[in-house]
């Protein structure tokens, strides 16, 4: 529990950018401090409309834009969803832990969904530092892949899957994931999307002897380290596990460290 | 004209009437990043025990209309680690500190209120007599008049500082618990502790929160708040009352004064605006100077009620 606090700022800004990736909306907010602070993996709290903000990865930081993916899915999302050019939200971040950055060979990013938003940053950060990414983007169908035309230039190589194979190889991420990693080299795997998906792809990395960062998603009140609602058990190496926020102790984690299930 | 925000908590002084509510804000650290602790009153740190607490089974929180639910399970490192490192850093900042102190028995509030004679950042303690989440509802201390003057006693008689009880709404008579715990040597109360909730998903039939029910808070609570506060004030007009329950903005905390509170605590808050302590001090100073309030006492339970 030593980790080190996020240079977290809290900014009231403006709706930049509006845009649809498939399915999922992409919301670009100008905060400046934040975009040149954000480490992949990190994430921000906007205001809903609710009483709650909500949380999201950082799908892009870049000069002074953040930009964010969801899908609408309740009241705040669909709050966020109705934003248009110019509109006023509140921002705060960077937050949490974000994915290991240090270039140290070939990284297999896999996201499920549109959790995969942080690891299209990840390769945008890494890639020019001289590690490749390649990517495993999966969902329940076709519609549900996130990000599938920028996929192919942002990650060195992409898999697609769908649970019903109305896209890219039938099945799960996991299906694939041996043999990515015997034709990328990959040495590591960082992976974002729903827990069922992040505890497959752990055991996954596990069998494969390759360190695996997940980066989990969890009901979360306030996202800045106070109200304990976000925790995820962790092994603790005495015993039972404890429980560590997964906004500041994560929300990226070593998945060989998470009491799964 | 020149206003003076500072006021008497017992007969500590506090630069500014806004506190924080326990649970609402750790212990400053995360929050030092939004706000500068020192112009606060002071911090009321997250309730500690005698010995650590791992906290109950995600998930913990669920948001409601106009507020939150919220069932933790008391998860803290205990009060020797919390002396340690959290007291020790508000200390070397200069932060007055009010620890709030949880137990299952009158001996584990002893024990904690031993601990913590002699630490320096220390003005107060609060007593959570009060959280909704232990396991057993039965250990609620402030469900009970004899039971939370008993806790205030034994308590009072080992602490060097002026000590709190903070209380439950969920009880029929509030005044008489509130009443127990001042003749049994609390200096004070703080009103309110969350009021118990339960929140159901009904595509998979189950609690939102995996206790089942759990503490709710927000500004859907702020009435029962500014009705517990006015009804104790009423009746003991010369306790000094830590008033908490839905404040974000700086009129709600004028509310809370008005109805008798003479600090005011800033929780749930905190989770969606983490500056929101240091608007409500701002704009209270703003309030008292546009309105001619010289000081927060000519207001403290000034509401005119007829009839």
């Amino acid at each position: 529990m030593s980790t080190a606090l996020s240079e977290a700022t809290v900014t009231e800004t403006r709706v930049v950018g509006v845009e649809r990736i498939g399915e999922y909306q992409v919301l670009s907010l100008r905060a400046p401090g934040i975009a040149r602070r954000t480490i992949p993996g990190q994430f921000v709290m906007l205001s809903s409309g609710a009483v709650l903000g909500r949380p999201f990865s950082v799908f892009r930081a870049e000069e002074d834009t953040v930009a964010v993916v969801f899908d609408v899915i309740g009241e705040g999302t669909r709050w966020l969803a109705s934003r248009t050019l110019g509109d006023a939200l509140s921002i705060t971040g960077p937050l949490g832990t974000g994915f290991t950055i240090e270039p140290d060979g070939p990284v297999l990013a896999v996201g499920g969904g549109y959790g995969a938003a942080p690891l299209f940053l990840l390769a945008e950060r890494l890639r020019p530092a001289g590690s490749p990414v390649h990517a495993i983007l999966g969902a329940a169908r076709s519609s549900r892949v996130f990000g599938k035309e920028p996929a192919e230039r942002v990650f060195d190589s992409v898999t697609f899957t769908t649970d019903d194979g109305s896209f890219g190889t039938r099945g799960l991420v996991t299906d694939v994931l041996a043999a990515a990693v015997a034709s990328t080299g990959a040495t590591r795997i960082a992976a974002c999307g729903p827990m069922p998906m992040l505890e497959a792809v752990s055991t996954s990395a596990a069998e494969l002897g390759l360190p695996c960062e997940v980066a989990v998603e969890e009901f979360m009140a306030c996202g800045i380290g106070v109200c304990w609602t976000c925790v995820l058990p962790v092994a603790s190496g005495n015993g039972e596990p404890r429980y560590d926020r997964s906004c500041t102790e994560g929300p990226v984690f070593d998945a060989a460290k998470v009491a799964w299930g | 004209m020149s206003a003076d925000p500072s006021i008497d908590l017992a007969g500590i002084r506090l630069a500014s009437p806004v506190v924080t509510a326990s649970g609402c804000f750790g212990s400053g650290k995360e929050m030092s990043r939004f706000v500068d602790l020192t112009k606060l009153g002071a911090v009321v740190c997250k309730t500690v025990t005698l010995k650590p607490r791992r906290g109950i089974a995600p998930p913990r929180g669920a948001e409601t209309p106009a507020g939150m639910l919220n069932a933790i399970g008391l998860q803290n490192p205990g009060v020797d680690a919390f002396i340690a490192k959290d007291l020790t850093w508000l200390d070397k900042r200069n932060v007055p500190a009010i620890a709030s102190v949880g137990g299952h028995s009158v001996e584990d509030y002893v024990a904690c209120a031993e601990r913590l004679r002699d630490v320096p950042a220390l003005v107060a303690i609060e007593l959570n007599l009060s959280c909704p989440n232990l396991e057993d509802r039965g250990f609620m201390f402030a469900l009970s008049a004899e039971r939370t003057a008993e806790v205030c006693a034994a308590v009072k008689e080992r602490a060097m500082v002026p000590v709190f009880a903070k209380l439950s709404p969920d009880v029929t008579d509030l005044v008489a618990v509130a009443d127990a715990a001042v003749k049994a040597g609390a200096d004070g109360v703080s009103l309110i502790n969350t009021t118990l909730g339960m929140a159901i998903d009904t595509k998979t039939f189950r609690p939102k929160l995996s206790t089942g029910t759990g503490g709710l808070s927000g500004p859907a609570i702020r009435p029962i708040a500014v009705r517990c506060i006015w009804q104790v004030h009423q009746a003991m007009p010369h306790v000094p009352i830590i008033g908490m329950g839905g404040v974000a903005t700086a009129e709600d905390a004028l509310e809370l004064i008005l109805a008798g509170a003479t600090a005011v605590a800033i929780g749930t808050a905190n989770f969606y605006e983490p500056r929101a302590t240091e608007l409500v001090r701002e704009g209270l100073e703003r309030i008292m100077r546009e309105r001619g309030i010289a000081n927060l006492e000519q207001i403290r339970g000034a509401v005119k009620v007829e009839g």
